[in-house]
C-alpha cells in the first residue's frame, strides 16, 4: 500500500463538518486541561527536594501534551462499546474515549474510588465501561486489542478495537506479530503509531529503518497512512476511513501520526537531549487549530472562553473528587490478585 | 485438607491422560460457545503432546484454530477475549518458550485483574507442555512451574493423572481468574515415549470438576511424607511401592496437584504425622518448589521434623542432552529411593 498525505485542507469535501471541529477542539482543550492540573498537583509537592515518589501524585507521569490531535481525531469515530488499548502516556486517549473524569484522576491520586482502586497508577487503567485498557509495556499493549476484536467479531457486532503505540514500539516484536495475526484473520482492528519522534531521549533516526512506519502495513496486506503535520482534521480524515472499513468487515488499517511531544518523556525530564525545542510553543497543535477555526468563523471568543471554561469545571470536579476520595487501607494491599481470596 | 476425592468409578473405561484432558475441553466447548482452543498445530495434528486431539473434527476451525508462530499475539489474543468475557484456552507448545511471550503472560494476563481492582476478570487458560526425560535437550525439557508459581496472579495446576488432567481442566476452564494448566509429556500417555502404566487409567464419561488447590493423597503411609507433583508422583509412588514390599518404610505419597493456590494444610498434616519430608520437584532446585513446601513445615513448627528435610530435584544445571548426563539429574527413582533411605534412617 502506498503512504499517503490525505488532503487535509480545513475545507475539504471529505472534512468535518463545524459541529464536529468544534468538538474536535473542545476535546483537545479538556485533555489539556485535565493534563495542566496534574502537571500542578505532581509538582506542586516535589519541592524543595525532589522525590519522584513523594506527593499527592506519586511516580513516574507522562503527560501527552501536543499529542492530543491522535486522541481527538481518532477517537470521534468510536462509542463506548469500541476498545482502545493505549500505552505508559494514556490520558489523552482514555479522555477522548470518553472515561469517566473523576474516576480517573482518582485513579492518578491512588485513591480508593479510582478506576483499579489506587492499584494500578497512571500507566494501568481499565474501565469496562469504555472498553479501555493500557499498558506501560512497549508494544504490548497490541496484542490484547486483537482479542478484543475478535470477540466482538465473533458475537456479530460491528465494534472495533483501535490499538495505539509510539513509534519506538514498532520495532518491537510484538508490534509485528499482532499485525500479521490481525491481517490473517481479517480482525476489526485500527493500528495507531504515535511518532512523537522521541524514545525517551532516542530520536526516531537513530531507531527506525523506515522513514515512516506506516510503510510497514505493506508487509501484512493492509492500508498504511501516515499524517505529517499532527493536524487533528488529517487525523480525523484518516481514522475515518480505517475505522469504516474496519466496522465493515474490511479487516485492520495502520495509521501513523507525526505527532509532537511538546513536554518531557516523563514529568522531571530536562530533556538535555532534545535539538528540537527551539520555537516548540509556535507548533501547538491546540493553538494553531484554534486559530484555523477563528480563520475560518466556526470559534469565536465566545466559543473559546466557553470551550475553557466548562473544560476547567469538570476537570476542577473530577481533582475535588480525586482529593476528597478515600486512600486506599493498607490492610487492603494484597486484596485482588484473584477473584477470591487465596491465601498465599 | 488432603482428599482422596477420586469418586468409587462408574466405569471401567480407561483413557490416557491427553485424551482425558481432550475430553475435559470438549465437554466444556459443547457446554458454553464462549470456550475457544488456540495456539500451534492444536488443529488438525490435534496437539503436539495430544491435548487436542479430535478437537478440530469436533467444533471446526472457528473454535479450534491453529496459529502463526507468534506466542505473544496469540496468548494476547486470548486475554483481550477473556476480559471481553470469552473463555479461551491458548496452548503454548513448550513451557521452556515462555521466553518469547512471558510479558503478556505476568505483566497482562496475571495482573489485569489486580491493576483494575478488580473490575476486569481474565477467565482464560493457558495450557503448556513440560518435563524432560527424552533427551530433547536444554530448551525443550523444564518445568518451570516454580516461575509461574512465584510470580503473582495465575493459578498453576498439574496433573498427573488422566482423572485429574480431565477435572482440573474442567475447573479451571470454569475459573474466572487466569490458570496456566501445565501437563508433563511423560504422563499424557503417547505412543511414541515412554510411558508410566499410570499414564492411562479410569475415567468417568460425564463433566467433573477436581478442585484447584487441593492436594490428593496418591498413596497413604505412615513413616515419611514424599510431597511431588507430575510425573515424580509416578516415580515416588513406585519408590514407596517398592520399600514397602521390601519392608523398609512405608511411604505417603502427597501429589500436590496445584502449586497455585498451595495446599498447606495437606502438607502439613502428613509431614506432622510422619515426622519425615522429601519433596521431590523436577524443576530446578534452587529458589523453587521445593524450598516453598520445606519453609511450609518451618514457618510453621519446624520441631515436627524428626530428620532433616531430603530435596529431590535438578540440581541448577540446563537439562543435558545425552540420555546418561539427563537422567542423572532428573529425579528418577533411584534418587528418590536414596533419600528416603536417608530420611528413614535405612
Amino acid at each position: 500500500m502506498t503512504v499517503t498525505s490525505p488532503p487535509h485542507t480545513s475545507t475539504g469535501q471529505a472534512g468535518p463538518d463545524a459541529a464536529t471541529r468544534l468538538g474536535l477542539y473542545r476535546q483537545m482543550v479538556l485533555i489539556r486541561t485535565f493534563e495542566e492540573a496534574l502537571l500542578r498537583d505532581y509538582h506542586a509537592d516535589k519541592s524543595p527536594v525532589w522525590d519522584i515518589g513523594a506527593g499527592l501524585i506519586p511516580g513516574e507521569m507522562h503527560l501527552s501534551a501536543g499529542q492530543e490531535p491522535v486522541a481527538a481525531g481518532v477517537c470521534a469515530h468510536l462509542t463506548a462499546d469500541d476498545a482502545v488499548t493505549a500505552t505508559h502516556r494514556p490520558h489523552h486517549l482514555a479522555i477522548a474515549h470518553g472515561m469517566d473524569l473523576r474516576r480517573l484522576a482518582a485513579e492518578i491520586f491512588g485513591r480508593e474510588t479510582g478506576l483499579g482502586r489506587g492499584r494500578g497508577g497512571h500507566m494501568h487503567l481499565f474501565d469496562p465501561g469504555t472498553h479501555f485498557s493500557c499498558s506501560g509495556i512497549i508494544a504490548e499493549g497490541y496484542p490484547p486489542a486483537l482479542g478484543q476484536a475478535f470477540a466482538f467479531s465473533r458475537r456479530g457486532t460491528d465494534r472495533i478495537a483501535v490499538a495505539v503505540t509510539g513509534e519506538g514500539a514498532a520495532n518491537q516484536g510484538a508490534f509485528h506479530e499482532t499485525l500479521n495475526l490481525a491481517a490473517l484473520w481479517k480482525l476489526p482492528v485500527v493500528f495507531v503509531v504515535e511518532d512523537n519522534d522521541w524514545g525517551i531521549s532516542v530520536p526516531r533516526s537513530a531507531s527506525t529503518s523506515v522513514p515512516s512506519n506506516a510503510v510497514r502495513a505493506a508487509a501484512y496486506g493492509m492500508p498504511g497512512e501516515r499524517v505529517e503535520d499532527n493536524a487533528v482534521e488529517a487525523v480525523w480524515e484518516v481514522a475515518a476511513r480505517a475505522v469504516q472499513r474496519a466496522r465493515t468487515g474490511g479487516g485492520p488499517s495502520l495509521i501513523e501520526v507525526h505527532t509532537l511531544r511538546l513536554w518531557g518523556h516523563f514529568e522531571g525530564d530536562a530533556q538535555g537531549y532534545r535539538t528540537d525545542l527551539e520555537g516548540i510553543a509556535d507548533r501547538d497543535p491546540i493553538t494553531t487549530y484554534e486559530a484555523t477555526l477563528r480563520a475560518d468563523g466556526v470559534l469565536d471568543d465566545a466559543a473559546v472562553t466557553a470551550a475553557r471554561t466548562d473544560a476547567l469545571a469538570a476537570v476542577d470536579d473530577a481533582i475535588a473528587f480525586a482529593r476528597s476520595s478515600p486512600i486506599p487501607d493498607p490492610a487492603q494491599a494484597t486484596a485482588y490478585v484473584f477473584t477470591e481470596e487465596v491465601p498465599a | 485438607m488432603t482428599a482422596i476425592d477420586t469418586p468409587a468409578p462408574a466405569t471401567t473405561r480407561r483413557l490416557t491422560t491427553a485424551k482425558a484432558m481432550a475430553e475435559g475441553i470438549a465437554l466444556e466447548m459443547a457446554a458454553n460457545p464462549e470456550v475457544f482452543y488456540l495456539g500451534e498445530d492444536v488443529g488438525a495434528y490435534g496437539g503436539i503432546f495430544g491435548s487436542t486431539g479430535g478437537l478440530l473434527e469436533q467444533f471446526g476451525p472457528q473454535r479450534v484454530m491453529d496459529t502463526p508462530i507468534s506466542e505473544s499475539a496469540f496468548i494476547g489474543l486470548a486475554i483481550g477475549a477473556a476480559t471481553e468475557g470469552m473463555r479461551p484456552i491458548a496452548e503454548l507448545m513448550f513451557v521452556d518458550f515462555m521466553g518469547v511471550c512471558l510479558d503478556q503472560i505476568y505483566n497482562h494476563m496475571a495482573k489485569i485483574h489486580f491493576e483494575s481492582g478488580g473490575n476486569v476478570k481474565v477467565p482464560m487458560v493457558l495450557t503448556t507442555a513440560v518435563g524432560g526425560g527424552y533427551s530433547d535437550a536444554a530448551q525443550h525439557s523444564q518445568c518451570l512451574w516454580g516461575v509461574f508459581a512465584h510470580l503473582p496472579g495465575m493459578k498453576v495446576v498439574v496433573p498427573s493423572t488422566p482423572y485429574d488432567a480431565k477435572g482440573l481442566m474442567i475447573s479451571a476452564i470454569r475459573d474466572d481468574n487466569p490458570v496456566v494448566y501445565m501437563f508433563h509429556k511423560g504422563v499424557m500417555g503417547l505412543p511414541w515415549m515412554a510411558k508410566n502404566p499410570r499414564a492411562t487409567d479410569v475415567v468417568p464419561e460425564e463433566a467433573y470438576e477436581v478442585p484447584i488447590g487441593r492436594a490428593r493423597t496418591a498413596r497413604p503411609g505412615t513413616d515419611c511424607t514424599i510431597v511431588t507433583i507430575s510425573l515424580s508422583v509416578h516415580h515416588a509412588t513406585d519408590v514407596a511401592d517398592r520399600l514397602a514390599a521390601d519392608g523398609v518404610a512405608d511411604v505417603e505419597v502427597i501429589d500436590l496437584r496445584s502449586l497455585v493456590p498451595l495446599d498447606r494444610e495437606a502438607i502439613w498434616e502428613s509431614v506432622s504425622r510422619t515426622g519425615r519430608l522429601v519433596v521431590v520437584d523436577e524443576d530446578y532446585r534452587s529458589f523453587g518448589m521445593s524450598g516453598e513446601v520445606v519453609a511450609t513445615i518451618t514457618d510453621r513448627d519446624p520441631t515436627v521434623l524428626r530428620r532433616p528435610v531430603q530435596r529431590v530435584a535438578v540440581p541448577d544445571v540446563p537439562i543435558p542432552y545425552a540420555h546418561g548426563l539427563e537422567h542423572a539429574i532428573l529425579p528418577n527413582t533411584d534418587r528418590i529411593e536414596a533419600a528416603v533411605r536417608a530420611v528413614v534412617g535405612a
